[in-house]
């Protein structure tokens, strides 16, 4: 593996992560709660397509073998994706969305933070813009874990609820392996073991103010999303996405 | 009190009135106005508004299947729009003095009505093209001449809308031509939308004029500024082209350009199916209404948590 | 029912671009105020309209009545002196 390689399938990690989430979304289009939360949910999926747009692109691009960002998107099967786990999980309820978005978002603001240094500048410039759009995410999902955790008795229950089930995808969050540690010996990844401590801080500081109680740590954690591990819920979502790409191979749309 | 005297100062105002319209001045929700012209101001406003957000239903059936990141993003910033102006002409609506959620509960009693256009169904990829490109379509002659109606609220929501419709009527054009210019099953797929969505989308200006029940005073209190019938077949005049230049055909035999008007004549519409829609008997009638009604149900408990803790925390 | 939990309306001002005035731009409703701004933010700013953004709840704005108009505008209509185009300069001077 060499730096290009490396930065590859960095870039990829980012975009499956981004698309996912982003399919997760699209999902509420048209289902929101209220005409207002539909709209604000519609500009976070936006977003999150520009994201693994950029970042796919790039990969495209340091591939060099003339694949586009749709070839990678939607020619990969479900082992194949690297994504985290926690970004496939079904919506369930508005509850499991936003506390979804908020743990996810809540580090990704923090990595995209961090890769606005990166000394690659494709992916300091694609950082920068995805960590305004998180900045807004994180201020949103909070704004409602602590409406949702301060509101009514059911809206209690079901943030709590997200928040048990939830939990097993955190730690995954932060998980590297050589791919990262390659790019941060090179100056342009970033070492998210390190923000795990402000990460807690954020999430602290929500909770606290929501009513929420953090999970105990000790119980089960899933892992390996970035080695094409996951929960059978992607291959649902996949080829839902993938199915027209899938079904005729040869046309341009 | 005194009745005729009541009755001859509303004979005087809706003269007043009447004299505002006639020359061209614009109502704002605190002028006085007929009983009558406030009534089907909120039926048009509020179908309106229904249309937008059920519209949203049959686009969104495709979103998740979207061929491409790019149609994908592009696809949900114009459902999102279609919110955006439900929105809008909700709170236009409004200042009729009716709340937003006493017209929702409207449309989901079943009581209300939306656009019949959409309920049929979104079949493949194509209909993505069909919709933005037809549907949207005509849309925006309707609301292009909207934007010009006497109530300064509908009227205002119309100009923002009608800016955000072109590019909706745009991408639905580009998916068609694109489509058209692929593979055999791709030039298919545009045609069977195509099949689909000609009819339905001429009946979206409502019936024939002779018989359209509330179009004489519409009209009158420029409500409405033309005639059903003008408007289907401005849209005609500027669609059937478009359907030519990338291959299309349009599915009646007896469309033809008649020279000496300058329009194309066409088939005769199948109105029985337009009023069995309307009744509810499309085939969507019942799954759209199933849709927002459990979004609705299934938000209830969002609205009411964040309007608890809006209570808890209000200031005293 | 539902009317119950219908969330207050906020009127919406949208700054253009950064030293211009504020200007109406429709509505949103929003349970509070913080939750207001994020929606404006989200139905009237997704064409990069704004750069900064005003929330007022709708019932805390008091409007003049469409029988003032009389009464409250038309006795500005004979001071034409407030207009600078009143005034005639003397001929041969530019700029004042
Ligand atoms: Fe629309
Ligand atoms: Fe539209």
């Amino acid at each position: 593996m060499n730096t290009n390689d490396a930065l590859y399938t960095y870039c990829v990690r980012l975009a499956d992560t981004a698309v996912i989430l982003s399919q997760r979304f699209c999902e509420w289009c048209g289902h929101g709660p209220i005409l207002e939360e539909d709209i604000a949910m519609s500009n976070m999926g936006l977003d999150l397509i520009g994201q693994a747009r950029g970042f796919y692109a790039y990969a495209a691009a340091l591939e060099n073998k003339g694949r586009s960002e749709d070839d990678i998107a939607f020619h990969r099967n479900e082992r194949e994706f690297t994504n985290r786990c926690m970004v496939e999980q079904p919506n369930y309820d508005f509850a499991y969305t936003m506390v979804r978005s908020f743990l996810h978002g809540a580090a990704a603001y923090l990595q995209y933070r961090e890769l606005t240094k990166s000394g690659d500048e494709t992916v300091s410039g694609l950082a920068a813009k995805s960590l305004k759009e998180m900045t807004y995410h994180v201020r949103h999902s909070s704004e409602w874990l602590i409406r949702l955790g301060d509101g009514t008795d059911e809206s209690k229950v079901r943030v709590q609820n997200a928040v048990d089930d939830l939990w097993q995808f955190t730690d995954e969050l932060f998980e590297m392996d050589e791919v990262d540690q390659m790019l941060i010996r090179n100056g342009i990844a970033c070492d998210l073991t390190q923000l795990r401590q402000e990460w807690d801080q954020m999430v602290d500081e929500v909770f606290s103010k929501a009513g929420i109680t953090k999970p105990a740590p000790g119980g089960f954690q899933s892992k390996g999303g970035m080695k094409g591990m996951h929960s059978e819920h992607l291959g649902h979502l996949l080829s839902e996405m993938q199915f027209l790409q899938r079904a005729y191979p040869d046309a341009k749309w | 009190m005194n009745q005729q005297i009541i009755q001859e100062d509303d004979i005087r105002r809706e003269e007043e009135f009447n004299a505002r319209i006639a020359a061209g001045k614009t109502i704002e929700p605190k002028d006085w106005m007929p009983e009558r012209y406030r009534r089907q101001l909120l039926r048009m406003m509020s179908q309106h508004a229904h249309s937008e957000v059920v519209g949203m239903l049959p686009e969104g059936n495709w979103l998740t299947r979207a061929p491409s990141l790019m149609r994908k993003a592009v696809l949900l910033a114009k459902i999102q729009d279609e919110a955006g102006h439900g929105l809008y002409i909700y709170s236009g609506a409004e200042t009729l003095g009716t709340d937003r959620s006493e017209m929702i509960d409207q449309l989901l009693s079943g009581k209300a009505k939306y656009s019949s256009i959409f309920n049929y169904p979104t079949l493949n990829w194509a209909d993505m093209g069909a919709i933005g490109w037809l549907v949207d379509g005509a849309a925006i002659v309707n609301q292009t001449v909207l934007a010009k109606c006497s109530y300064g609220p509908y009227a205002r929501a119309m100009v923002r809308i009608c800016k955000e419709e072109n590019f909706h009527n745009k991408q639905g054009y580009q998916i068609m031509a694109v489509l058209m210019r692929g593979t055999k099953a791709q030039q298919e797929m545009a045609q069977d939308a195509m099949n689909r969505w000609w009819w339905p989308s001429l009946m979206m200006f409502g019936p024939p004029d002779k018989d359209s029940p509330n179009s004489g005073d519409l009209m009158r209190w420029k409500v409405k500024l033309q005639s059903n019938d003008d408007l289907r077949q401005r849209f005609i005049d500027r669609t059937v082209p478009q359907a030519e230049a990338i291959g299309l055909r349009i599915p009646d035999d007896k469309l033809k350009w008649n020279p000496q008007t300058r329009h194309y004549e066409f088939g005769e519409i199948n109105w029985e199916e337009f009023n069995n829609v309307i009744r509810g008997n499309g085939p969507c009638n019942k799954l759209r209404l199933k849709q927002r009604r459990d979004a609705h149900a299934e938000g209830n408990w969002v609205r009411e948590a964040a309007a608890a803790y809006a209570a808890k925390h209000a200031r005293a | 029912m539902s009317n119950q939990h219908q969330w207050p309306a906020w009127e919406v001002f949208t700054q253009k671009t950064d030293g211009e005035a504020h200007e109406h731009a429709g509505n949103v409703h929003a349970p509070d105020a913080e939750m207001a701004l994020l929606n404006a933010r989200d139905v009237y700013g997704r064409r990069q309209e704004a750069v900064n953004i005003w929330v007022v709840p709708s019932s805390a704005i008091t409007a003049s009545t469409p029988d003032d108009v009389g009464p409250f505008f038309d006795p500005a209509n004979d001071k034409m002196y407030r207009w600078p185009n009143y005034f005639k300069t003397p001929d041969g001077i530019k700029q004042i």
